[in-house]
């Protein structure tokens, strides 16, 4: 050997982050400050702990990172185990979170992960920016879309209506089905964020099985009701074939029968073949792919050790072998990630008013809302404790409540109905006070 | 144990059971196990893959533990190949694991016969003067081989198998196997006895498409010669047709045969991919041609004869509009010249095994019939051999990509992963192994890849500095995140062949 170097963990990262480069992001500065930096101060949040953030943790123990948290609230399922490799049989039923992160610390030393056992919705918002980078490994569009609507609400622009850089807090997003994937960059501000493109994902279903077997809601519950625990009742050990029409034609008349017993209008023969045939297979090769893609935006966002994603790669293995990379571009109107809606006041709107007013805005839509200012809680719906210490502040006006300053951003979190569906939502809101010199001028301009 | 049809539901919804019984049979050989080979089969394994033995002469160095999940602190100067053989087993007792304390290099040098007991071969890490060897050795034994290389930021993945046939491609875009153009007479008995003027406003809405476009056509026929719709315009005459008939403006049956009508206009016959297939050589079939073959030689036959010019029917149907009565029936009309045109193949298929001296019976129903449905899918892929690729360049065509932006990079980085063995093979290290001397590396690396560029015909063009002083900055790394997708991107195409 020419010159043995000391025996180094990081032996093949410290040739990426100990030297120069020419095909480098603009804010690289190799050396070892660079590698110590990383792992001491760069803190990752892995969204899900799945197919997808099992890999995550993995890849990113191995990347460098030393500062990591999970978030998940679901439990290990046997189903689990073709790709989740951080589980074993004798770990099902317990939270994916906790075992994915007590596994991967077995076994790459010195890595310390923080497990939630939890709903994404159950942290304070707060919880979220104290993160660098938010790692998403999620199934769910209605959970991105959550994240991202967190990861927004802490951008801040400037008066001249310009992100603030240092307000943005970047996410690498992935998503696979069957052979077919994609990873992607947000950085609020400066790509578009999830909301922007969120006509890329076409509507998905998915139910647990308890709705299925007690709650039935909807016609497509009935149907997958006859298709997933009626059949096995009844034909033990014959497996359903979709494609056999007197299998389906089964199908459709158990979940009927189903329907009717509950009121439930809208079984048709039609809408149980698209139930039936909808489930989102996964395999471990491609989570493997397109983790390790995020993991390595993630390190070149965190370390600028080569340039980063621009902004959305899509990877399809169903025949040979096709990735591409398109840049999407911002939606400038976005109500997530643009400066936020512009809510007119007086300053005699008592916080109990604009709570009303923003279930009627068009552009919020929003009930049992919730509200804080700058991390101080004006409002409470829940728990309990906080409802009642924040109550009070119902009556008051919010001009007062935010410090008279003319002009700030509030978030909101509540439900959000929209197209006739409910999900948990977060909105930026940038109130403005009528009346207060120079200020509505400004923002005229600004809001138009 | 976990019942395997829950454990593997996710993927079974892909591949199938008779995707997962071909896995489960797969004996596959990894040589070298850093992260590449390590996480390659960790893909593997979760799936359910037969058995894996490890390959690999190393002891576990302090820098492996910090790019392979399978190796931990208490691995340290063990055999790198039993560590990362006991960590897989755990993953999944269902496979037979084993490891070989060995450097691959030595294993294709001294007991090349070793690869033949094997289904597939994966090699990572592996330099240019083993590959061509190992690849002569695999295509001699009809093993197939996967090479797979990460290599700092970059990587590749270089599939060496001689023939590769697939019968289920489920293609991502394929059209529906309806014979609108060219119904049998069943479908048209349906379709005749159906009243497309029927009065009743909810019968009218819930006539499917299919008839609609059957009787349709055969009413345009008679009044055109007895053809169908070709010219753009003749083709928006007839959608203007279908659109004068209907009964009132939210009829979604008309519509969807309005939005379906390019596939009563699609031509009729066999795909020219198709017909490559049946024209090949090895569709004259002998006693040592493989199942797939004679299933072709049978489908040849069907399309001459009973088929007339067409394969097989498909049988299933898309969704759409429909009283559900009309939509079972349809869908049992499909099956059953579905499964009539499979009893036809199965016979010719059987007939011709008798013929070439073979057990009638010896390839399964089940298989026949999934040739049977998915007979316009076929495909075959041939890949050269390793020594091909390297002493018979295509300059034209990377002189094509590398003066094409979109592509130069990846061509760049191909060159480069060669440039590199060849730079190893002359100063035994790779450019910027060490950390001394990096300067020397790259003016060496650049030498070097003039003169590869020389040997591929393709001597007027240059690599971009800034390219190659990545390659020496990535020094040989073998990241484990790159490694990850690269044995990621192998583990699917092992499943895949």
């Amino acid at each position: 050997m020419a010159d043995a170097a000391p025996p180094s963990k990081s032996r093949d990262l410290d040739k990426l982050l100990l030297r120069p480069g020419n095909l480098v992001g603009p804010t690289f500065d190799p050396g070892v400050q660079l590698r110590d930096d990383l792992q001491e101060y760069a803190r990752v949040l892995v969204v899900g702990a799945g197919g997808l953030g099992c890999e995550l943790l993995k890849d990113l123990a191995l990347s460098g990172f030393k500062n990591l948290e999970v978030i998940d609230m679901d439990r290990i399922e046997v189903t689990n185990l073709n790709r989740q490799f951080l589980f074993r049989l004798e770990d099902v039923g317990k939270p994916k979170a906790e075992v994915a992160a007590k596994r991967v610390m077995e076994r790459v030393s010195g890595v310390n992960i923080v497990p939630h056992f939890c709903r994404i919705e159950d942290k304070d918002i707060e919880f979220y920016n104290d993160f660098n980078i938010i790692a998403l490994g999620l199934d769910s569009i209605e959970a991105r879309s959550y994240i991202n609507a967190v990861a927004c609400s802490f951008l801040e622009y400037d008066s001249d209506d310009n992100p603030r850089e240092e307000t943005m807090k970047p996410m690498v997003d992935g998503g696979t089905e069957g052979f077919k994937g994609h990873a992607r960059v947000i950085v609020p501000g400066v790509t578009p964020c999830f909301e922007c493109t969120i006509w890329l994902f076409p509507p998905q279903v998915k139910f647990p099985l308890c709705t299925l077997a007690e709650t039935p809601r909807n016609a497509a519950h009935c149907i997958e009701y006859a298709h997933l625990i009626k059949w096995d009742e009844v034909h033990s050990g014959q497996a359903f074939d979709p494609d056999n029409p007197d299998h389906m034609k089964w199908v459709y008349d158990e979940a009927v029968k189903r329907a009717e017993l509950f009121g439930i209008p809208g079984v048709t023969y039609s809408l149980t073949q698209g139930v039936v045939k909808n489930i989102i297979p996964a395999i471990a090769s491609t989570n493997a792919i397109i983790s390790a893609a995020c993991t390595l935006e993630t390190l070149k966002i965190a370390s600028g050790c080569s340039k980063t994603l621009s902004n959305y790669l899509t990877y399809n293995g169903v025949e040979g072998l096709h990735t591409k990379v398109t840049e999407f571009v911002k939606d400038k109107d976005c109500l997530v990630c643009g400066p936020g809606v512009l809510i007119e006041l007086d300053t005699t709107v008592t916080l109990k008013k604009f709570i009303d007013m923003l279930e009627e805005d068009p552009k919020v839509l929003m009930t049992k809302a919730s509200i804080t200012y700058h991390g101080k809680n004006l409002y409470m719906q829940a728990p309990p404790v906080l409802e009642e210490m924040t109550r009070s502040n119902l009556e008051l006006p919010l001009y007062d409540l935010m410090d008279k300053i003319p002009k700030d951003v509030l978030h909101a979190t509540g439900t959000i109905n929209k197209d006739d569906k409910k999900s948990s939502g977060l909105r930026k809101l940038r109130v403005v006070f009528k009346g207060i010199d120079g200020v509505t001028d400004m923002d005229m301009a600004g809001g138009a | 144990m976990a019942e395997p049809k829950t454990k593997y539901d996710r993927q079974l919804r892909i591949w199938g059971e008779q995707g997962q019984a071909a896995l489960e049979k797969a004996s596959i050989c990894l040589l070298n196990c850093g992260p590449t080979g390590s996480e390659t089969l960790k893909n593997l394994v979760l799936g359910g893959v037969g058995s894996i033995t490890i390959v690999d002469g190393s002891k576990v160095e302090f820098g492996d533990l910090g790019n392979n999940f399978m190796v931990d602190d208490s691995s340290l100067g063990q055999s790198k190949a039993k560590c990362v053989c006991s960590f897989l087993q755990e993953l999944n007792d269902a496979v037979k694991a084993k490891f070989i304390e060995e450097y691959p290099e030595a294993l294709i040098d001294t007991n090349p016969s070793f690869f033949s007991q094997f289904t597939l071969v994966v090699a990572t890490q592996l330099v240019e003067e083993s590959m061509v060897k190992l690849d002569r050795i695999c295509r001699q034994e009809n093993v197939m081989l996967i090479f797979a290389r990460s290599y700092g930021l970059s990587g590749l993945v270089r599939i060496s198998v001689k023939e590769h046939t697939v019968i289920e491609s489920k293609p991502d875009h394929f059209l529906d196997d309806l014979r609108l153009n060219n119904p049998w007479p069943e479908l048209r008995g349906f379709a005749e006895a159906i009243d497309l003027n029927v009065q009743d406003p909810v019968a009218h809405k819930h006539i499917p498409y299919v008839v609609i476009l059957v009787k349709m056509a055969d009413e345009w026929r008679t009044s055109h010669g007895g053809t169908l719709p070709s010219t753009r315009e003749q083709k928006r005459e007839f959608k203007e047709l279908l659109k004068a008939r209907m009964a009132a403006t939210d009829e979604d049956n008309y519509k969807e045969a309005i939005d379906a009508s390019f596939k009563l206009f699609a031509p009729q016959g066999i795909s020219l991919d198709l017909q490559q297939i049946i024209n090949d050589s090895c569709a004259e079939v002998g006693s040592s041609s493989s199942d797939f073959w004679v299933m072709v030689a049978a489908l040849k036959e069907f399309i001459a004869n009973e088929g007339g010019g067409e394969v097989p029917l498909e049988g299933s149907i898309p969704d759409m509009t429909s009283s559900t009565e009309h939509y079972v029936n349809l869908q049992k009309i499909y099956q059953a010249k579905s499964e009539a045109d499979y009893l036809v193949l199965e016979d010719r298929v059987r007939n011709i095994l008798k013929k070439i001296g073979r057990d009638p019976y010896s390839i399964p129903k089940a298989t026949i019939k999934s040739f049977s449905k998915n007979a316009r899918k076929l495909k075959v892929c041939r890949y050269r051999s390793i020594e091909d690729e390297y002493n018979n360049p295509s300059p034209a065509e990377l002189q094509k990509y590398l003066t094409d932006e979109d592509y130069s990079i990846a061509v760049g980085f191909y060159i480069l992963l060669r440039a590199v063995d060849r730079y190893a093979a002359n100063f035994n290290h790779f450019p910027g192994q060490f950390d001394g001397g990096l300067d020397e590396d790259i003016s060496r690396l650049k030498t070097t890849a003039v003169s590869l560029l020389n040997d591929l015909g393709c001597s007027g063009l240059t690599l971009t500095e800034d390219l190659i002083n990545e390659m020496c900055r990535f020094g040989a790394a073998e990241l484990h995140a790159v490694a990850a997708i690269i044995g990621g991107i192998a583990s699917q195409e092992v499943i895949k062949v």
